[in-house]
């Protein structure tokens, strides 16, 4: 069984929701990320998702393109974000999905990248701007080394659409909570219930909700309807406030607790 | 791919051209795409709508546009025969409104109120917002701050015709960049706005839609051709930003095998990554060549190593693109078409001499095309003909070459 399969597994079994924060590798620096997923992992996260930097993030708002930005400008590159996770490894146990857009891992190569993502110990991939469409052979190399292909669904998609994207998705299902690209919201729509709702009529895989999941109050409601909240521009944003601060992986690691209240 | 003699070039149900072209976006655009796609479709089975799309072409920006025969440049390059496709004289000044028109009216047909679109040189900004007030549409314009800077005239223009334009400041403030923040409005008001996407790129359908309003340009040109020279033309050259008016020039000819057709890229001022925006070039310093995806589409993309999309730089802001459409990249594998490029410097020297040996000021991004059609044309006999697309005029490249030319 997958670690992430085992991890919905344990929550189901213990009656909770799934808490999943994501970062972005090398933000601000990639030491402190390495630091990070260890802080997050001790702090509570189920899963963790990494974002690998690319310079035109159409999927996401302000908070996550400075963040890119701020990795590009030192350099971060898609190895180096591998690298984070084969050294966090050795002291974490959490599945680590990796989060990307498609065009830094065909410019790695997708049979390398599969591989060397393995052996980094990553768990999962999505890839933002990756339909199912567009994602057969992706999936299948992904799959073939025992990593799981994570997709998108959003408000828009059709009842048919989510049918097809779950037979080829694995691990669980990232439902996108609004249209719009990631940041902050003050609240969650009725959208993000009713898609969950028209998931769960075509598949058995866990949904997980984020996009403007922000506070603890906003995570508490999607574990009603949801087996996960991901929280992502709130996180990121506590980061780039404390920048270079000495205390910045303890505070972020505050902050993720926080969200668990 | 293998080279191979094609004379048809038509995307499969998916959008693709060979390996070329999809649909690489986010989950929450593909249901838009799908009902543009369906309504598109439907458009095109629909006499009806050719027949208003007609009318507005004709009534509204001025088509057929002339075939005009530069016997001036011809007679100073001294070979084959130089003829221009004079989009330039189309109402808004570029080839842009064929396109704005035929969207505009899959906008009203899928009964959207606002309309938002990208624009580079502001030519396509131009030509958006001119549709949406004819048609009484609300009208948001991206376009990165560099562009808005050099291209002053039509951000007036724009604010004119009662568009909203917003200036885009990541990146390196070109026409990429505008496109990213399109984007991202249209996943957040994708219930009720549409997107009029400005060039032959972007994800399925749109290089699709964009060329198929273009190729009016090379169906006219293709008749008037013959009734001028009694004979199809030697080859067809046309600059390339994200391709459309060299897609519409072309598309017609497509079949014709003994026509070359040849794509002018702006080779910018240096071959290093970063100074020009040449996506077929080939030496290996200059990011050239490399296969990716941006903005909904596979196809050549300048990147650096590690798959990080490169800036790239042009005089002329319509041409200062990191990707090419698609069908470009298919036409190029394939061998049917040919691509080249013209530094900044040619492009300012064709620009002065078509407005002092023609009377005609070709905008920047159309400049590129004119010294490479005159060593082309020497290497012709002087009974051949060949076609330039003068896709829009240069009031708007004024001052900005006025600029250069003090320096
Ligand atoms: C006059 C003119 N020609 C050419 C272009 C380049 O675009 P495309 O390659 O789509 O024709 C532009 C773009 O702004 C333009 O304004």
């Amino acid at each position: 069984m997958s670690r992430i399969r085992e991890t919905f597994a344990a929550l189901k079994h213990l009656g909770r929701g799934g808490f999943i924060p994501f970062i972005t590798a090398g933000h601000p620096d990639v030491a402190t990320t390495e630091l990070l997923l260890s802080e997050l992992a001790a702090v509570g996260a189920d899963i963790i998702e990494l974002g690998v930097p690319f310079s035109d993030p159409v999927a996401d708002g302000e908070v996550i393109q400075r963040a890119s930005e701020r990795a590009l400008r030192n350099g971060v590159t898609l190895r180096d974000a591998l690298t984070c996770i084969a050294r966090a490894r050795q002291n974490i146990d959490v599945p680590i999905v990796l989060f990307s857009y498609f065009n830094p891992l065909l410019k790695f190569g997708e049979d390398r990248l599969a591989e060397e993502a393995k052996r980094a110990g990553v768990d999962a991939v999505l890839v933002t701007d990756l339909t199912p469409e567009e994602a057969q052979t992706w999936t299948e190399k992904l799959i073939q080394r025992g990593l799981d292909p994570i997709f998108l669904v959003a408000p828009t998609t059709s009842d048919d659409r989510l049918a097809q994207i779950a037979k080829q998705a694995r691990g669980f299902i990232y439902a996108v909570s609004r249209a719009g690209v990631t940041g902050a919201r003050d609240q969650l729509t009725s959208d993000a219930a009713a898609l969950v709702k028209r998931v769960r009529a075509v598949t058995d895989l866990p949904v997980a909700v984020g996009f403007g999941v922000s506070t603890a109050e906003q995570v508490r409601e999607v574990w009603r309807f949801a087996d996960a909240a991901v929280v992502g521009s709130a996180i990121v944003s506590q980061i780039e406030k404390l920048g270079g601060s000495p205390d910045l992986t303890n505070r972020v690691g505050d902050f993720a607790r926080s969200l668990l209240a | 791919m293998q080279k191979s003699r094609i004379t048809r070039s038509e995307p499969d149900e998916h959008g693709h051209w060979g390996k070329f072209g999809g649909r690489y976006v986010p989950e929450t655009l593909v249901a838009p795409l799908e009902e543009l796609t369906k309504e598109f479709m439907r458009a095109r089975e629909d006499t009806k709508f050719w027949r208003e799309l007609n009318q507005l072409l004709r009534d509204y920006a001025g088509r057929p546009t002339p075939l005009f025969h530069a016997q001036r440049l011809t007679a100073h390059a001294g070979g084959a025969q130089i003829y221009f496709k004079r989009e330039d004289l189309l109402h808004t000044g570029a080839h842009k409104i064929n396109n704005a028109l035929g969207q505009a009216l899959l906008a009203r047909r899928m009964q959207k109120q606002r309309v938002i679109a990208e624009t580079g040189a502001g030519q396509h900004g131009v030509a958006t917002a001119t549709v949406c007030a004819l048609f009484g549409l609300r009208c948001v314009i991206y376009m990165g701050a560099e562009d808005v800077r050099r291209q002053a005239l039509n951000v007036f223009r724009m604010r004119l015709l009662g568009a909203e334009v917003v200036t885009v400041n990541a990146g390196a403030r070109t026409l990429k960049d505008a496109i990213n923040e399109a984007l991202r409005d249209w996943v957040t008001n994708v219930h009720d706005t549409y997107y009029l996407l400005g060039s032959a790129l972007g994800p399925h359908p749109y290089p699709l839609i964009v060329r198929e309003f273009q190729s009016v340009i090379g169906r006219e040109a293709r008749e008037q051709i013959l009734s001028a020279s009694g004979r199809l033309p030697r080859a067809l050259i046309a600059c390339v930003g994200g391709g459309s008016n060299s897609i519409g020039l072309f598309h017609t000819f497509i079949g014709d095998e003994q026509v070359r057709l040849i794509g002018v890229e702006a080779g910018g001022r240096g071959d290093l990554l970063g100074e020009h925006a040449t996506r077929f070039h080939s030496s290996a310093a200059s990011g050239g060549g490399r296969v990716g995806v941006l903005q909904g589409t596979m196809s050549y993309v300048l990147q650096d190593a590690n798959g990080q999309i490169a800036t790239t730089h042009s005089v002329s802001a319509g041409l200062d693109y990191s990707a090419i459409g698609p069908e470009h990249a298919f036409l190029h594998d394939t061998g049917r078409a040919e691509y080249i490029s013209a530094s900044d410097a040619e492009a300012l020297e064709g620009f002065e001499l078509c407005a002092k040996l023609e009377g005609i000021i070709p905008a920047l991004e159309t400049s590129h095309a004119i010294m490479p059609a005159i060593r082309l044309t020497r290497e012709l006999p002087k009974d051949d003909a060949i076609i330039l697309n003068l896709s829009g005029r240069g009031d708007k490249d004024v001052q900005l070459v006025a600029d250069l030319q003090r320096r």
